[in-house]
């Protein structure tokens, strides 16, 4: 690999040790008793509507989502633009659906979405479905942050062997997990801030500057394989690539707010006004995502992936080295430093947001509900504080000691299983007609069959749905959770039927849900 | 307190949501829009029609944000 750079690194490691002062100081901004869940777990649900914006930003347009974005458009091309109407659809479902959610876990006091449908249905068995899911979907996309750090890493010209090589990933988890169990979400909250500046700084040069260098956008789309510049037309009887990148912009914009990192920043904002001013203002990540991505026609364009000095980069990564290389080929080294920074900074909030997230889950869903029901508050804070540390250990083992390619899978996979809480959580906003044992096996339907249909696809995203001889390629997360529907629909008359049960157990009601 | 009796609860169903279909229309049907002319300097229509729309999507929900709240 080539060699160490020092200013870039120099840089890099300045940056980083400012954010890692600025999370431990982030336990007495907006000073709560951190001792209490909601206090450590969501901030003490009091960030307005700038906080907010950066804290989601930074959570949802993740590091990996920079790197693996340009990386597909780079490697495939056009389809990889479909996280720009992904990005653009998330919105309205911000807007209306957990606004109204926000509202409702403000009231009775819910950190979680396992708690949010707990109170509506009554049926600990499918929150507890809903926060195994939120873990298990959590787990490998914790994984892939610290993935994002360890490109940029081995971009700096930092390598070797064992743990010399590591040690660098394992100084910013040692960080990482240290603000986060001291300051909770105050400290990717503030971070963010720094993280989100940095990153608009980096994508505003990169559209700038590069392009001059390149000799402007039409030689660098005309340098673009024809192939890669459009989707392919569908042939005869199949809606090919059309169908899959609809149905894979949809299918992830239905995903996204049920992640359990998603939900914890929105439910940290002090009104459900805050959260639909942020669907507003949130678009400007939107559209640097969508800039980004055309850094990977950039890279095409230079030309990185044939100059030496980057070959190693590329044969260790794999295409998620393109960005890092283009940046080392286009900007000087201290700017590298910066835009580097940018990357491993924005790795490191979305990570903690989600080890906060899936810390909230344990302790509320599975601990308190099955193992101590009456903690007192400060035991189910401390006890949140160590379940973050163990997530991000297992993640961190799983990216030292697991090939990178079962991360981007079982991640691949989350999205898939995430979906299935979808009808417990979404429309469980609007109503409670349901059975939630109808709910609990539409879940386990979707997310075996899901699950096997993405094996049986050698787990790619899209699956060949075959419907009177037309061939309809689309998300499989998108078609399972339509099979989810459908059971969940058919049986709850079933379930309404054979049961005693007459009267909801639902302790909510519908003012609830409105200011 | 008649004012108050008859002011739509923030959260209820009110009809401005529908133009939130737009975005929907607007971006889930790619053979409208996967063509590179014409293109805009130097941009294929595909890259910046879906990056136009990130702004057209922000403006709306503002809109919607504006008129339905009080």
């Amino acid at each position: 690999m080539q060699e160490v750079n020092w200013i870039a690194l120099s840089i890099f490691a300045l940056l980083f040790g400012f954010i890692t002062w600025l999370g431990f100081a982030a336990a007495r901004w907006r000073k709560g008793d951190l001792d209490l869940l909601h206090e450590w777990g969501l901030g003490g649900r009091r960030f307005g509507t700038i906080i907010t914006w950066f804290l989601l930003g930074g959570d949802l347009y993740t590091a990996y989502t920079f790197i693996a974005v340009p990386a597909l458009a780079f490697g495939a091309g056009a389809v990889a633009f479909f996280a720009v109407p992904y990005t653009i659809l998330v919105y309205p479902f911000l807007f209306l659906v957990f606004s109204r959610l926000w509202q409702v876990c403000h009231k009775h006091g819910y950190i979680t979405a396992g708690d949010f449908v707990r109170g509506r249905f009554g049926n600990r068995w499918l929150a507890l479905a809903v926060a195994i899911t939120g873990l298990v979907a959590t787990m490998p996309y914790i994984a892939l942050q610290l993935l994002g750090i360890q490109v940029v890493i081995g971009a700096l010209g930092i390598s070797g062997t064992g743990l010399a090589a590591d040690a660098p990933l394992i100084i910013a988890f040692v960080v990482l997990a240290a603000f986060t169990y001291s300051s909770g979400l105050r400290a990717p909250a503030s971070i963010a801030i720094v993280k989100d500046v940095l990153i608009y700084i980096t994508a505003i040069a990169a559209i700038i500057v590069i392009p001059a260098q390149l000799g402007g956008f039409g030689k660098i789309f005309a340098a673009v394989p024809t192939a890669k510049l459009l989707l392919a037309v569908p042939a005869a009887r199949t809606t090919g690539a059309y169908g899959a990148y609809a149905t894979l912009a949809l299918g992830s914009a239905l995903a996204l707010f049920l992640y359990p990192h998603s939900l914890t920043a929105i439910l940290s904002a002090n009104s459900s006004r805050t959260i639909r001013r942020n669907a507003a203002i949130l678009p400007g990540y939107s559209f640097v995502l969508g800039l980004l991505a055309l850094l990977g026609f950039f890279a095409i364009a230079a030309g990185v992936d044939k100059l030496p000095e980057y070959a190693a980069g590329f044969k260790q990564f794999g295409n998620n080295f393109a960005v890092p290389a283009l940046f080392l080929n286009s900007f000087p080294s201290w700017f590298v430093g910066i835009a580097f920074a940018a990357v491993g900074i924005g790795a490191l909030v979305p990570a903690a947001i989600m080890s906060i997230a899936a810390a909230n889950l344990y302790t509320r869903n599975i601990h308190r509900e099955f193992i101590n029901k009456n903690p007192t508050d400060k035991e189910e804070a401390q006890m949140a504080k160590w379940v973050s540390l163990i997530v991000k250990v297992g993640a961190l083992v799983f990216i030292l000691f697991v090939p990178t390619q079962y991360a981007i899978q079982l991640q691949l996979l989350g999205g898939i299983w995430i979906i299935q809480t979808l009808p417990a959580v979404m429309l469980g906003v609007y109503t409670r007609w349901f059975n939630s044992w109808a709910l609990l096996l539409g879940w386990a339907v979707g997310t075996f069959g899901g699950t096997a249909m993405a094996i049986s696809v050698h787990l790619t995203p899209a699956y060949p749905l075959t419907f009177g001889g037309y061939t309809l390629p689309g998300y499989t997360a998108f078609y399972t959770l339509i099979l989810n529907l459908i059971v969940s629909i058919m049986l709850t008359p079933v379930f309404n039927a054979a049961s005693a049960q007459r009267v909801p157990l639902d302790a909510t009601v519908a003012a609830d849900y409105q200011t | 307190m008649k004012m108050n009796a008859t002011r739509r609860k923030r959260g209820a169903w009110t009809s401005w949501y529908l133009l939130f279909l737009f975005q929907f229309v607007a971006v889930l049907w790619p053979p409208y829009y996967n063509k590179i002319e014409p293109s805009w300097m130097g941009v294929p229509f595909f890259y910046w029609y879906q990056l136009l729309w990130v702004a057209i999507s922000a403006l709306i929900t503002a809109v919607i944000y504006l008129a339905t709240d009080d």
